[in-house]
């Protein structure tokens, strides 16, 4: 076992894995890695399982010291890493020696970056899952973001050396994130208004400000609900785009609430859902219908490819 | 079998996806609080393969499942069959909880408004709120939030037009017809009556939420004094 110091934390850094569903009937919402894809390849470059715990940095990274070295991935965004003086690309493995700092900064492209350890981020898990929940300040690290001077601790793996890895330039082009969300019609579509329904798909909708992991708040042409009372809650899915009185979308993210009263015209797809992950404050998002036997197809080839995807020697 | 008003069959709805409603009729009711409460239950008991979480609600259950390893229309068929067995399991004997709540004061910033759109005092108002047993149709919104129903008629009041932006652990407040405890600070537009040293979840606790789905829940009124000593226990 070995330590990771924190010299600092970035932005809004949080132990992440791919997080806890089953206990929605606690009102306890899965939680788990923004962008699920990244953080499924960033382990499999260090030879981890697809699961485990790392570090989910926003927006702006952070810097690390590895007293002990460590095996380390960068995936999802480029934050501009360096190890000492050497830019670090992220879809690759790599050796830190005992003693060195990694930096990283703003981003240069999507919202998050993980950064994936050997071993992984070892933290009591709560709920069978390591991911912080912050709105509950459950899991990860006593369910808060990472401070200055917080020493993490990494797993250990079994087994025989590791080789290093990189991921294909092909495969980082499929990768980047779709700013076309592919939506399929949410339970109370038919509760919209014509004209709301057309804006929903014609227009473009910008991510405002003041998202995060509950939500993206979507700042665009305002939707309204014919039915304009509150409805009864209840259960609302991951990706569920609603619409409170306002008329403001609001896509419910990993953190979201379990359940909910307001009506829900759409929800992104589960192939895309890696992608909400990436969208940054003022980026421009629009969404496409699909069938849900597209959305399934789209799901299944998607897996295909993760599954069938070989990384090479860097 | 035959079908009347009172009872009607479920209604099968795509949510995503990835996810399916069932809804138990259209209304809040004890009687689709059973229902929901019964497929959990079995739900629970017999997982059904592929099935990821299920959100339960008044009178609906959001079911989550793995659409690489199954379709609504195959989901829906298990549903139907576990809906069928359900209706004729029993439901153990309700809990009954009791949750101390100071009112009133800075931990019920909306009890004298509340109060007063109902023509009542701030105690008739108390009396009101704690006189009745509250059921807990489910647990939502967040780990360990239990929705409470119903409120007396005579206290039912709409949320804030503009929710707090933090209301504090422990806060009990009213929505509509429901009433509930919020677990930890949030932000959050029910009207707060008063609050509760209480802790509603906890992780070095089995189980984890001091109330579960079906529970009967009183509220007692504690003096400030009570909510200290309880709250340093």
């Amino acid at each position: 076992m070995s330590v990771i110091r924190v010299l600092a934390p970035g932005l809004f850094t949080t132990v992440q894995d791919l997080g806890r569903p089953g206990f929605g009937s606690l009102g306890v919402s899965a939680s788990g890695a923004a962008d699920p894809i990244a953080l499924r390849l960033g382990n499999r470059l260090v030879g981890n399982p697809e699961g485990a715990a790392a570090l989910e940095m926003t927006l702006l990274g952070g810097t690390f010291e590895f007293p002990e070295g460590a095996v380390i991935a960068l995936g999802g965004s480029d934050f501009g890493a360096a190890l000492g003086n050497a830019q670090v690309l992220p879809w690759l493995s790599l050796d830190v020696s005992p003693g060195q700092t990694l930096t990283l900064g703003p981003t240069r492209s999507g919202a998050r970056c993980y950064l994936c350890v050997r071993g992984g981020i070892a933290v009591k898990p709560f709920l069978g899952s390591a991911s912080t929940h912050l709105l509950s300040g459950l899991g990860g690290v006593e369910g808060r973001p990472l401070r200055k001077g917080d020493v993490l601790e990494t797993g250990g793996i079994p087994g025989a050396a590791f080789r290093k890895r990189a991921l294909v330039a092909e495969a980082q082009e499929r990768l980047v994130p779709r700013k076309r969300l592919r939506v399929t019609r949410g339970p109370q579509y038919d509760a919209f208004a014509e004209v709301s329904r057309h804006a929903f798909y014609a227009h473009i909708y910008r991510v405002a400000e003041e998202s995060n992991r509950m939500g993206l708040r979507l700042e665009g042409p305002p939707l309204l609900a014919e039915s304009s009372g509150e409805m009864i809650t209840e259960g609302v899915s991951l990706g569920a785009v609603q619409v409170p009185p306002g008329g403001r979308p609001i896509i419910l993210f990993v953190e979201q609430q379990t359940t909910g009263g307001y009506p829900k015209i759409a929800n992104v797809i589960a192939a895309d859902l890696p992608s909400l992950g990436q969208l940054r404050p003022r980026d421009e998002v629009q969404f496409e219908p699909v069938t849900i036997d597209e959305a399934r197809a789209v799901l299944a080839e998607q897996e295909r490819w993760l599954a069938s995807l070989e990384l090479m020697e860097p | 079998m035959a079908s009347d008003e009172e009872t009607p069959g479920p209604r099968f709805q795509p949510a995503s996806d990835q996810s399916l409603l069932v809804y138990f009729g259209e209304r809040i009711s004890l009687d689709a609080h059973r229902q929901v409460l019964r497929l959990l239950r079995l739900l629970e008991q017999r997982p059904i393969g592929g099935v990821i979480n299920v959100h339960p609600a008044y009178c609906s259950l959001l079911v989550v499942f793995d659409a690489l390893r199954m379709e609504h229309h195959e989901l829906e068929a298990v549903l139907r069959r576990y809906i069928l067995e359900a209706a004729d399991a029993p439901i153990p004997e309700p809990r009954e909880v009791e949750v101390p709540v100071c009112y009133g004061g800075e931990f019920g910033p909306d009890l004298e408004e509340v109060a007063a759109w109902h023509g009542l005092t701030p105690a008739q108002a108390i009396e009101c709120h704690s006189a009745a047993t509250y059921t807990v149709y489910f647990l939502g919104f967040v780990p360990g939030f239990a929705y409470l129903g119903e409120v007396s008629p005579e206290l039912v009041t709409p949320r804030l037009p503009a929710p707090r932006r933090r209301v504090p652990a422990g806060s009990v407040g009213i929505a509509g017809s429901q009433t509930g405890v919020y677990p930890v600070a949030t932000p959050g537009g029910w009207r707060l009556l008063g609050r509760t040293p209480s802790r509603m979840f906890r992780l070095d606790r089995t189980p984890m939420s001091l109330l579960a789905i079906g529970d009967q829940v009183r509220f007692t009124p504690i003096s400030r004094d009570r909510f200290a000593q309880l709250e340093r226990a």
